[in-house]
């Protein structure tokens, strides 16, 4: 595979909108070259051993920044990580030198394989020595700091004897890493959990906070009739979320910001449009402390 | 007190098989037992297995019914579920599964196909390698063809079939009108390769599967053309060997009593 003008390519993730990578916007971009602050990629998704995943990635990352994110680590697994799968991203991230490589707090391993969905972990002692465990030896083996992203949850677990903000709170003054806020992710979830989202922002380590994720959900109903919110990232972001959104930015100053949209993927005008959305909320947000940011 | 592992063992467990009650302890806000929420997780994983089942293998589900393939689907990734989370490598054992699938047991061809999809999948996602050039093909003394030895690109696969299964792929992808097929019009062997971005499929002639196979297992020309006549009295070496080669199908060659490769000087 051509690597030239390695060195040369934008190494770090700006405080701009982005907008996940996708197979079908490929040409699109190369050809357009369009005006946009990142792209992001799921891991697992470049890790074939070449063929046109890599190719275009290659290419579109001479000319971008990149944001590595992670879907299958299991950080949340009561069983080892796997060590296969961390040389795998450790060999990534040498390849790509993306400027941020994220994960989730939730677990995928079982012993009949990978469960595909990022599932919920209770949020007990136990947990919290595993998941410090895990993320220790991530980030030991790939010699950088990773960010955790917030669940989006549909169920709580009896045993847990932490709030969730409290949980990661912790494991971020345990292990150091960094952290990404999916305002999706805590609109969904505080929905489901009768949670107060605003609250939940204000609450949250903010200072760590190195990326936000935006995407749309479906809203269902539980047998109660309640509002039951699924992370399905197949729409436009709701306006709430983009409300939500806008109090994180006036609290966090402006920060690389993507747009989940990984079903029913629009036309490439339609999915940058959002990331142009989120960058004026942050230069609207932020125009009184930060004057340049509109401009910059 | 170790519960995270039971608790993930019994997690896991219920979401492969919806026979299985909702584990106890997975609450709603007022604490109370909630299925339909439990649901959400059996959903997204079954859902999910269907969705890249669906995307790695399209000709197949659109012979057998979108609907009839994602039940089948379901069935399979319940019972295999992905080894790892590098989806686009799930399914191997998907045309395996189909041979073994009563209701598909009068459509044997559909097996076939799917492994012609498997095959591009595997094809698309292989490692890179530059084919050989006609400089360094030049360089092989005739004399001595016999005893040499093809190193084949990483991305090449061969499927054999006894149905004309690259007629039936080609006129039912995306886009092609399907046209009828006589099934017993004879078999067709398909070659698999992706030099560049595009994977490529081509009928094989004659003993040409069995050809490209020997010298896959490291035989000499003249060893793997000798075994292809035996099997095939219609295999032509000169047209077989120019059809690979046309092919981009080699990346290298070496003499196999001097086993020394080829490397350019």
């Amino acid at each position: 595979m051509p690597d030239e003008s390695q060195g040369q390519r934008p190494v770090t993730v700006p405080a701009r909108g982005g907008v996940g990578l996708k197979a079908q916007h490929y040409r699109t971009i190369l050809d357009t070259r369009p005006d946009i602050g990142f792209f992001e990629v799921h891991a697992e998704n470049y890790m074939g051993a070449g063929g046109p995943p890599h190719r275009y990635l290659t290419a579109v990352r001479e000319r971008y920044p990149l944001s590595l994110h992670g879907v299958g680590l299991s950080i949340g697994a009561d069983r080892p990580l796997d060590r296969n799968h961390l040389d795998r991203l450790a060999a990534l991230i040498d390849r790509y030198e993306p400027g941020l490589f994220s994960e989730h707090l939730a677990w995928s391993s079982h012993d009949s394989g990978y469960l595909d969905d990022l599932l919920p972990v209770p949020y007990t002692d136990e947990t919290l020595g595993r998941v410090c465990d895990h993320i220790d030896e991530i980030q030991e083996a790939l010699g950088r700091q990773m960010l955790l992203e917030n669940p989006s949850t549909y169920l709580a677990f009896t045993e847990s004897t932490y709030a969730e903000i409290d949980f990661i709170a912790e494991v971020v003054r345990r292990t150091g890493c960094g952290l990404l806020l999916d305002v999706n992710n805590v609109f969904v979830a505080s929905t489901n959990q009768l949670w107060d989202p605003v609250q939940y922002i204000e609450r949250y380590p903010l200072p760590h906070v190195r990326e936000i994720h935006l995407g749309g959900h479906t809203p269902e109903q539980d047998e109660k009739g309640r509002p039951l919110l699924i992370d399905t990232h197949d729409r436009p972001v709701e306006d709430v979320v983009w409300h939500l959104y806008a109090h994180a930015v006036e609290l966090i100053g402006p920060i690389a910001t993507l747009i989940e949209w990984d079903a029913d993927v629009p036309e490439w005008d339609r999915l940058h449009a959002e990331a142009v959305q989120a960058e004026a909320v942050m230069a609207a947000c932020c125009r009184e402390v930060w004057p340049d940011a509109a401009a910059g | 007190m170790r519960r995270l592992g039971e608790r993930q063992h019994g997690f896991g467990t219920a979401i492969l098989d919806a026979s299985l009650p909702v584990p106890e302890g997975l609450v709603d806000p007022d604490g109370d037992p909630s299925p339909r929420r439990f649901a959400v997780y059996r959903n997204n994983v079954v859902v999910g297995m269907v969705e890249t089942l669906a995307a790695a293998y399209p000709v197949v589900r659109r012979l057998v019914g979108e609907e009839f393939f994602d039940a089948m689907a379901a069935h399979y990734a319940r019972s295999e579920p992905p080894a790892s989370p590098m989806l686009f490598d799930y399914g191997k054992g998907f045309p395996a599964f189909l041979s073994r699938f009563e209701p598909l047991a009068d459509l044997p061809y559909v097996v076939d196909i799917a492994r012609i999809e498997r095959a591009w999948v595997e094809a698309y996602n292989a490692a890179e390698a530059s084919p050989l050039s006609s400089d360094e093909m030049a360089r092989i003394d005739l004399g001595r063809i016999g005893a040499v030895c093809m190193s084949v690109h990483p991305s090449l696969r061969i499927v054999r079939s006894r149905f004309p299964a690259l007629t039936i792929w080609a006129s039912n992808v995306d886009g092609a009108t399907p046209a009828p097929v006589d099934l017993d019009a004879g078999g067709e062997d398909t070659l698999v390769l992706r030099i560049e971005a595009e994977v490529e499929l081509r009928q094989l002639p004659p003993g040409g599967a069995g050809f490209l196979a020997s010298l896959m297992r490291g035989a000499s020309i003249a060893a793997a053309a000798e075994e292809s006549f035996l099997a095939d009295a219609e295999f032509d070496l000169d047209r077989t060997l120019a059809g690979l080669i046309d092919a981009d199908a080699f990346t290298g060659w070496s003499y196999h009593l001097a086993n020394k490769h080829n490397d350019g000087h």
